[in-house]
Parts: C-alpha cells; sequence; structure tokens
C-alpha cells in the first residue's frame, strides 16, 4: 500500500508551487483545516492527509508499537514527504501536530523550509516551574470523557466509517459523521498526546518557526505559547484575537493571513 | 391566548436545560431547568462564562478537541456525553445536542445519571471481558510452550529441528506436542495430537509428555513406551484420547538407525535421495483400549536423508473444501529435502500456512531428524 492510500493523502493547487502541509491534531482529521488551505491552492502545493488510525486513514496499518510516541506520527509526515518528494516544505501544524511537526522537522531538517505552529504544548501536565495547565487526573478524566463517547463507533458503523461505504443509507445515519475514529486508538492517542514531554526538543529546532497564540485557549494557554517562543530559537510569536483552541475553524482569515505574512 | 407567554414558559421549563451561546461558548440565555439541574444562578452564568467552562476538566479537553470542531463542521453534535459541575460540587453527567443558529449555538442538556451510569458499568464490563480474554490467551500460549522443548538439543551426528504453530489466532491451547530426549541407548523423538483443545485437553497433553519421558527411561521399546503412555491416560479416566509416534534414534558413523511405532498417529516421512515413503505399521489410538496393537519397525536413516514427523494438521488443513493433503505434503518435502532439518520443517509449515491464508484451522506439529552431522 503507498503512504499516500494509507495516510489519505490530498494534494491540490498549483504542482510546482513551494508545498505546504497541513497537519491536524488530536481529535479530528483534515477537515479541520477545510476553511484554510483553499487559500494556498493558487500559489502553493497544498497537502491534506490523516494520521494512522485517524479519519480515513488505512487503519488496519495502525500499530500500537509505531504510534505509541510522538515520534510515530512524526515518521507519518516524513513518509508523506519521501513519497511525494516534497523539499523546502512549509510544514503548518495544528495542536499536537505543532510538536510532531518540530520532531519531523528536527529528524530531517533539509526537507522542511518552515514550520507554522498553532497552538503548540511541548507538556501538557505541570511540573516544576512549569504550567503545563493540566494535571495527571485531568487527563485521567479526558480518557474517561472519550470512554463515554465512544456510542457512534458500534462495530456495525465502522465500515461506513472507515469509507467502504458502499451502503451510503447507513452513512446518513451517522450522528456525528466528522472527527470520529476507532474509540481505542483514539484513547491511545491520547494518551500520547497529552502524556509526552517534548520541551527538549524545542531548543534543538533549526527551521524558522512562526507560532499562532489564541486568547482563552484552555488547551495551550497563552504562557504555553510564550515558553515555546522562548525555547525556539528565533522562532515568531504572533497572539491572535480568534479565541479558543481551534482558530483554523473559528478564524479562519486570521489563520490564513497570519501564515501568509510568514511566508 | 398568550402564545409568546407560553413558549416562554416551555423554554424556562421544558424538561431539559437549554443553552444559547455565541460562536466562543459565551452563555447568553440559560432557562431555568438547566439553573435547577446544576444549581448555578443565570445572573452569575450569562455573559460571564463559556460553557466549556462549566464542564469538569477532562471534559473542557473533549469540548474543545472534538465538540467544538464538529459544530464548526458539521452545524451539529448529538448524543455528546460530559459532565457539568454543579455549583455546590459534585457533577451532573448530562448528554449534549447542539445545533449551530447564525452565530448563536443551541444547547439541549438532558440529565442523564442514571443512563451514563448505566454505561459506565458496561463499558467496565466490556474492559474486564477484554482483559480476560487476553489472560486467557497469554494463559494458553504459556502453556502450549510447556508442550514443546524450548529448544532442540544439540545432538552429535544428527540434525534435529522442530516447528508448531497454533491454530487460529492461537486464544486456546492445542493438543499438538512433541519432545526430543536423551535415553539410555541414543536419542528420543516423541511427537502426538490430543483431541479436541483447551483446558481438559492440555491435562492429556501433559500426562503424555512426562509419561513418555518417564517410560523411556527403562530402556524400553517404542511400542512398550506407548502402551504405558495408553495405560496412563486410561487410568487418569481422562475422555480424551491422542495419537502418537513414539521413535528411538540409534547414532553412528555410518548415519542413524530409526525404530518406531505408531499409536494411531499418521506415519512419519522418510525422505531419500530416491524419493519418499512412509515409515511405520498403523497403530491403535491411544487412551481408549487396553490392550493397544503397536508395532515396532526400524530403518536406517543415511548421511543426508532426513525423517519427518508431523501432526495431522498438516495434511487435513483444509482451504474451502480443498485438503491439503499428502500429495501437497510430499511435494513440499522433496522440494526442501536438500536443505537443513530446520529449512525443511520451516518450508512445510510455510506452505501449510500460506494454503489456508495464514490463519490455521488446526494447530501443526512438525519435527524433522537429519542424518549426518549439521
Amino acid at each position: 500500500m503507498t503512504v499516500t492510500v494509507r495516510n489519505h493523502v490530498n494534494v491540490s493547487g498549483r504542482p510546482d508551487g513551494r508545498p505546504v502541509m497541513f497537519a491536524h491534531g488530536f481529535g479530528c482529521d483534515q477537515n479541520m483545516w477545510r476553511l484554510v488551505a483553499p487559500a494556498f491552492e493558487d500559489d502553493h502545493r497544498v497537502v491534506l492527509f490523516d494520521y494512522v488510525g485517524m479519519g480515513r486513514s488505512d487503519l488496519s496499518a495502525y500499530s500500537p508499537e509505531r504510534y505509541s510516541t510522538l515520534d510515530g506520527y512524526a515518521q507519518d509526515v516524513l513518509d508523506i514527504c519521501h513519497e511525494l518528494d516534497l523539499t523546502d516544505v512549509v510544514l503548518v501544524g495544528h495542536s499536537v501536530s505543532a510538536l510532531i511537526g518540530v520532531l519531523a522537522a528536527n529528524a530531517e531538517p533539509e526537507r522542511f523550509g518552515k514550520l507554522v505552529l498553532v497552538g503548540p504544548s511541548p507538556r501538557y501536565i505541570d511540573d516544576d516551574g512549569y504550567t503545563g495547565g493540566f494535571s495527571a487526573q485531568d487527563i485521567e478524566e479526558l480518557l474517561e470523557s472519550l470512554d463515554s463517547n465512544y456510542l457512534g463507533w458500534s462495530s456495525e458503523m465502522a465500515p461506513v466509517i472507515m469509507g467502504n461505504a458502499d451502503r451510503p443509507a447507513l452513512g446518513e445515519e451517522l450522528t456525528n459523521s466528522f472527527c470520529r475514529t476507532d474509540p481505542q486508538i483514539a484513547r491511545r492517542f491520547a494518551q500520547v498526546t497529552f502524556l509526552s514531554d517534548n520541551r527538549a526538543d524545542l531548543a534543538r529546532c533549526g527551521t524558522p518557526t512562526l507560532i499562532l497564540q489564541c486568547a482563552d485557549d484552555v488547551i495551550a494557554p497563552e504562557p504555553v505559547g510564550r515558553y515555546v517562543h522562548a525555547a525556539i530559537p528565533g522562532s515568531r510569536l504572533v497572539m491572535m484575537r480568534a479565541t479558543g483552541h481551534c482558530p483554523n475553524l473559528s478564524a479562519p482569515e486570521e489563520t490564513i493571513a497570519a501564515i501568509r505574512s510568514f511566508l | 391566548m398568550d402564545v409568546t407567554g407560553e413558549f416562554e414558559e416551555l423554554f424556562e421549563d421544558a424538561p431539559c436545560g437549554f443553552l444559547v451561546t455565541g460562536p466562543d461558548g459565551t452563555l447568553r440565555r440559560v432557562n431555568r431547568t438547566f439553573v435547577e439541574l446544576t444549581g448555578h444562578r443565570a445572573e452569575d452564568l450569562v455573559g460571564r462564562v463559556r460553557v466549556q467552562e462549566l464542564l469538569v476538566v477532562g471534559d473542557r479537553i473533549f469540548y474543545e478537541t472534538h465538540f467544538a470542531p464538529l459544530l464548526a463542521l458539521q452545524s451539529s453534535a448529538r448524543e455528546i456525553a460530559v459532565d457539568f459541575r454543579r455549583a455546590a460540587g459534585g457533577r451532573l453527567p448530562v448528554l449534549l445536542n447542539a445545533v449551530v443558529k447564525g452565530e448563536e449555538v443551541w444547547i439541549c442538556v438532558f440529565a442523564a445519571t442514571d443512563r451514563r451510569g448505566y454505561e459506565r458499568e458496561l463499558l467496565r464490563a466490556r474492559q474486564q471481558a477484554e482483559q480476560a480474554r487476553r489472560e486467557a490467551h497469554e494463559l494458553a500460549r504459556v502453556l502450549q510452550t510447556s508442550f514443546i522443548p524450548p529448544a532442540m538439543p544439540a545432538i552429535a551426528g544428527i540434525d534435529v529441528a522442530g516447528v508448531y504453530r497454533p491454530a487460529g489466532r492461537g486464544e486456546e491451547v492445542g493438543g499438538d506436542f512433541y519432545d526430543v530426549y536423551e535415553t539410555a541407548g541414543g536419542w528420543a523423538v516423541v511427537l502426538g495430537d490430543v483431541e479436541g483443545k483447551g483446558a481438559q485437553a492440555a491435562v492429556v497433553t501433559s500426562l503424555a509428555r512426562y509419561s513418555l519421558r518417564a517410560a523411556s527411561a527403562h530402556g524400553s521399546t517404542p511400542s512398550a513406551v506407548l502402551s504405558a503412555l495408553n495405560q496412563a491416560v486410561i487410568d487418569r479416566g481422562s475422555e480424551r484420547f491422542l495419537t502418537a509416534v513414539h521413535a528411538q534414534l540409534t547414532i553412528s558413523p555410518g548415519g542413524c538407525r530409526v525404530t518406531l511405532a505408531l499409536g494411531g498417529h499418521p506415519p512419519p516421512v522418510h525422505l531419500t535421495p530416491s524419493g519418499s515413503r512412509r515409515l511405520g505399521v498403523p497403530g491403535t489410538l491411544l487412551g481408549i483400549l487396553p490392550a493397544p496393537h503397536l508395532v515396532d519397525v526400524t530403518v536406517d536413516v543415511r548421511p543426508g536423508e532426513a525423517v519427518v514427523f508431523y501432526t495431522d494438521g498438516v495434511t487435513d488443513a483444509q482451504r474451502g473444501r480443498e485438503f491439503f493433503g499428502e500429495r501437497r505434503m510430499e511435494r513440499a518435502l522433496l522440494a526442501a529435502r536438500d536443505e537443513d532439518a530446520a529449512g525443511i520443517a520451516e518450508r512445510l509449515v510455510g506452505e501449510v500456512s500460506a494454503f489456508q491464508s495464514d490463519v490455521l484451522a488446526d494447530d501443526v506439529a512438525v519435527v524433522v531428524v537429519k542424518a549426518g552431522a549439521r
């Protein structure tokens, strides 16, 4: 199987344009970029994808070992770059993908021209002298929340969700048709996301980096954005008017303008 | 009739909480039912608090990573399970349905304490069931490894290798076993198949392994060893029977002399430069009759020749209505006869496995003895 199929890669825009790769965070899939990505198609080669285990990726390619660390997810990014032979990539990573992007760029710096980190957090759990915003107990509660919301994923619905929908009628019955995946995989991704500590990786990042920080973001609060800015040498920090954790959905124009001004 | 007043009353006292929020979640209106359910005062909420701030922290993350994106992408979300924090402390488990109306979000809050509690119990039961399944699987795997030697002994003058593959995904203990051990006059090779699977079969398999070793210690012939096993199984009062082949090897520079007896077991294959032939005289299943018919047969295996012991998981392997059968087995063995013992065994088991698309219907055990040093 090709990586393109495995990661449900969608390429659009100018074939000879500079590649802009949009990476989704924990909780949803490449649909998170549907209001932002089209704005780059006129002058860029736009690459969208789902991590293995999310969206319409091939769930059979999921391996708990490979995806037990963010490096496994960074390898997805690199695999796509290799298969499409991308260089000078602008990687736009939302939420946990901001850190996945840093890991990918640290592993193969020659591939990446710029990084845009939307709502990054290198460590969600508070630590000695560090405020991530959450306690280990909070993350345990999130896992319970995920367990309580598995209801949309039954064995009957799984094939529809996974994309072999030869029964479209079933698709219409889906309660929440986006952002769903196998609850076991979602649970593991949540653990990897919220229990990782990638603070040490920031200083090693030599790729020019833009940080987009929203107001009132409970997932990645402002002090965390400032921490990332201070830790990545030469990075630029933009404080957005947008509130919440998903400016790519709630304030697409502001997000597009901020990314454009950095390119 | 005052329609506006009536609808006002429906909004306020409906049997579910109603929330109206702005695009960022800031509460613009809450109904009386919600106030009663949570104990928060409307004036503390409206214009001051975002709905996600009323959730317990874990659910707040869920709200930001799932609920808000869902609303943005499909303008509605249904059956989202979260817990509100009550003013007086404690939690209110609810289900949320929401729609986007213009730049507002309308949310219905259904108190669901009992249902959510019941779901949690179901979830716990499922987790326990999965845990039990994993433990059973692990038990089967560990038990199974006790039915074959952890490693084959290095024996001067012969090359010996064994391969075992469990049926299916190895969830159950199978009945196949083999063993290779030193005896007074040389070495013994045994291979057998207990009827059925699971714990009851495992008891007999275990009994068979130590009974065979104990019986061989007296320097008996293969037929006498199998007779002793037959008696042990009958004495145990088990309803299981088994098939087994026992071979006594005497190794010399000119090759290896093999004396073997078959207790209802498929005859081993002797691979020679000119082809292949079956060894042994068919004998009685073990564990049923008090006086089984068992015959010792002796054959010389020259250097480069091999004897292949196998269980019926090889020949009875099925693809649709087709069996793997003896002819496929023979072809596979002849094609591999120049390889070492491990190569021959792996080749045969590999073909049986591929024949069944890598999911075996029955366990497979193969032991290969090749004369001449490895």
